[in-house]
């Protein structure tokens, strides 16, 4: 099944995987220490987000994300260094230089798009940009990610709506981790696929195993290519569980069982991943120990880089309010 | 310099826009092969063709959404809201993206687009084809907001904001669209946003105010002027950011304000130049701020007693500026 992914491809996988597992690991310790204010977790979510990462051509297609995005963050090039000033919100911080929350991506350089924090707020900037794409006569791709909760919302019906209606080249993403915050999948919709939302709609939705990085990314890769061919928007689920809380504020314990998220733990795509990787004799216990080694290097780097880094002036929070102040900032 | 309607200026400033710069389009509702429902982008159609006068679903958030996406794609989209009555629905793209685009991203992303709609009353249009909206937007550091009176400065402001590499709402005073004419310059011209106008010279008082109101003002400080007042008439033109220098200095002169809005009173945009003006314009004022604006009700009703009960008129104006010059 994984036939056109060459051996090196599936062991950068992992590694952005595993690196995003262990940040997002130190992270939540970091909140626990009181070292900083907010986290919220990517844990369960890797396999899904590498897949699509994976799929698309970086810093060539555009990119819409939401806040649990940091393993496709990583894989489109953003450091654990800047990772770590966001957490902290310290100068330098290339999302926002500390004016958003931690994980509220933008990175220009990268072709990701600022979000904030109203959900499905990004679909119709995703549209916007593969009309704007389509008008051009170029062949990239956009890809956007939402929680399921997010297609509740219109603004999610209203960007998809116009992807179909004009035939753009856009992927939309619903990452269903069964629960948005703590409300269940069947008190926020009627159907037993996010996906299957799209038939409404006009366009093909289709849903995917998110936590098997190979089922996903070849999902993934035929609704990116669809797109690129100009044949239209897809809707793809990625089916996944969320392993963590919802955020560092949130107690999981008052919504679902304990005996429901080891269960799912049972499925974690890390170990998923690295099974597959072992069978195929492209991961050795030396490897794996290699890769948590360079892991662990580089989440120490970047809490003690994020941990001397200044934090921002606070007359910077003064601009930059309009573009001709932007030279300022 | 020939005379044309207001939204024959607006007509011109986009077909000129669109000439231009292979950046910009069009997007909204029934703005294509209709041409709008008032007329403002007829013949772009035909001119332009498909790709840059984009008929949209009918669904306000995602014309916005969609234009905030083009734009930071490098696009220059003027969206359409058939009505400001309509923009409701596209508040958070407007207030919580496009204004906070620029500032939350560091300055990385910025949103050039042109949010135009029809606003206010007196056309028989009832709660929901009345209303002016531009309080609400008016409060949002990010955006800037144009509301022009005339043509000239519709055709200069609109080509302007086009060009501005900010998000900025460009509400028309849709019962001037046909009503308003003047001239407008030959050629090429812009009219720079944040720059008032004092549209009339006076010493005894001076009225501040914007788009509708503007005409019915100059109306009625000529009513009064054969009176013996003379009202000084200051034209707003943007509304976001102010400038707050041509109204002081021609208070500072007067002595006496008032403003004028057809939007309600409270919390209105009058409330912010009456703020301005006693912060920092309290020692030269002889007689209290004066603020006439339409009623504290939800909307301008449909039947026309009522509707006209609502709005601001020439009559109403000039008997507030004989109240304050009496004083």
């Amino acid at each position: 099944m994984d036939g056109t992914l060459p051996d090196q491809t599936l062991l950068e996988m992992y590694w952005t995987m595993l690196l995003s597992r262990r940040l997002d690991e130190r992270a939540w310790a970091l909140h626990r220490q009181g070292k900083i204010a907010f986290h919220i977790s990517a844990i369960g979510h890797e396999a899904a987000q590498i897949a699509i990462a994976s799929a698309i051509r970086r810093g060539y297609d555009w990119i819409a994300p939401y806040y649990r995005d940091l393993t496709l963050m990583l894989a489109l090039g953003y450091t654990p260094r800047e990772f770590m000033l966001s957490l902290m919100g310290k100068k330098g911080d290339p999302s926002s230089g500390g004016r958003q929350m931690p994980s509220h991506w933008s990175l220009k350089r990268a072709n990701v798009i600022s979000h904030s924090a109203p959900v499905a707020t990004q679909t119709s900037h995703a549209a916007g940009i593969g009309l704007a794409i389509k008008l051009r006569g170029e062949d990239k791709v956009v890809i956007t990610t939402v929680g399921e909760g997010s297609t509740s919302q219109g603004e999610w019906y209203e960007g998809v709506n116009w992807a179909a209606v004009h035939q753009l080249p856009v992927v939309f993403i619903i990452v269903n981790n069964l629960y948005a915050i703590s409300v269940r999948q069947e008190q926020q919709m009627a159907v037993a696929n996010a996906a299957d939302k799209a038939l409404g709609l006009g366009l093909p939705g289709v849903s995917a195993d998110g936590m098997d990085f190979l089922a996903m990314y070849h999902v993934m890769k035929e609704a990116v290519e669809r797109a690129r061919r100009g044949e239209g928007p897809t809707v793809v689920e990625a089916k996944v569980y969320r392993i963590t809380p919802h955020s560092s504020d949130d107690d999981d314990r008052s919504y679902r069982s304990r005996e429901e998220v080891e269960q799912f733990k049972q499925r974690d795509p890390l170990v998923i991943a690295r099974q597959h990787l072992e069978k195929q004799g492209l991961l050795t216990p030396s490897k794996i120990e290699e890769f948590e080694q360079r892991a662990r290097e580089l989440v120490e780097d970047a809490v003690r880089f994020g941990e001397s880094a200044p934090y921002p002036d606070p007359e910077e929070a003064a601009y930059p309010v309009y573009a001709e102040e932007v030279p300022r900032a | 310099m020939p005379e044309i309607t207001l939204i024959e200026a607006i007509r011109q400033a986009m077909d000129e826009e669109l000439a231009r710069d292979e950046r910009v389009f069009i997007v909204g509702e029934d703005v294509g092969k209709r041409g709008g429902v008032f007329r403002a982008t007829q013949g772009l159609y035909e001119k332009y063709g498909p790709k840059r006068v984009i008929d949209s679903p009918l669904a306000e958030l995602s014309i916005v959404g969609v234009g905030i996406g083009a734009a930071l794609y490098g696009m220059r989209p003027i969206c359409e809201i058939q009505f400001a009555d309509f923009i409701h629905p596209a508040f958070n793209q407007i207030v919580n993206e496009a204004a906070k685009m620029c500032y939350r991203s560091n300055g990385e992303w910025t949103v050039p687009m042109v949010i135009r709609a029809p606003y206010g009353g007196g056309i028989g249009g009832g709660l929901y084809h009345s209303q002016s909206v531009e309080a609400f937007f008016a409060h949002v550091p990010g955006l800037k907001v144009v509301i022009p009176s005339n043509p000239a400065d519709a055709k200069g402001l609109l080509k302007a904001a086009v060009r501005d590499p900010n998000p900025v709402l460009y509400f028309e005073p849709k019962k001037g669209y046909r009503l308003i004419k003047g001239e407008v310059p030959e050629g090429e011209y812009l009219v720079p946003l944040g720059k008032a106008r004092v549209s009339r010279q006076g010493e005894d008082l001076t009225l501040i105010t914007y788009g509708m109101t503007h005409y019915y003002a100059l109306k009625a400080a000529q009513m009064v002027a054969a009176e013996g007042i003379e009202t000084e008439v200051i034209d707003l033109r943007t509304l976001l950011p102010i400038d707050r220098e041509t109204i002081l200095q021609s208070v500072k002169k007067t002595a006496r304000a008032l403003i004028v809005h057809e939007d309600n009173l409270t919390g209105g945009y009058g409330a912010e130049i009456a703020a301005i003006l006693a912060e920092q314009a309290f020692m030269d004022l002889d007689a209290p701020i004066k603020r006439l604006a339409g009623p504290d009700v939800p909307a301008v009703p449909f039947s026309h007693p009522m509707q006209d009960w609502f709005m601001p008129n020439a009559e109403k104006i000039a008997a507030a500026i004989r109240e304050l010059a009496a004083f």
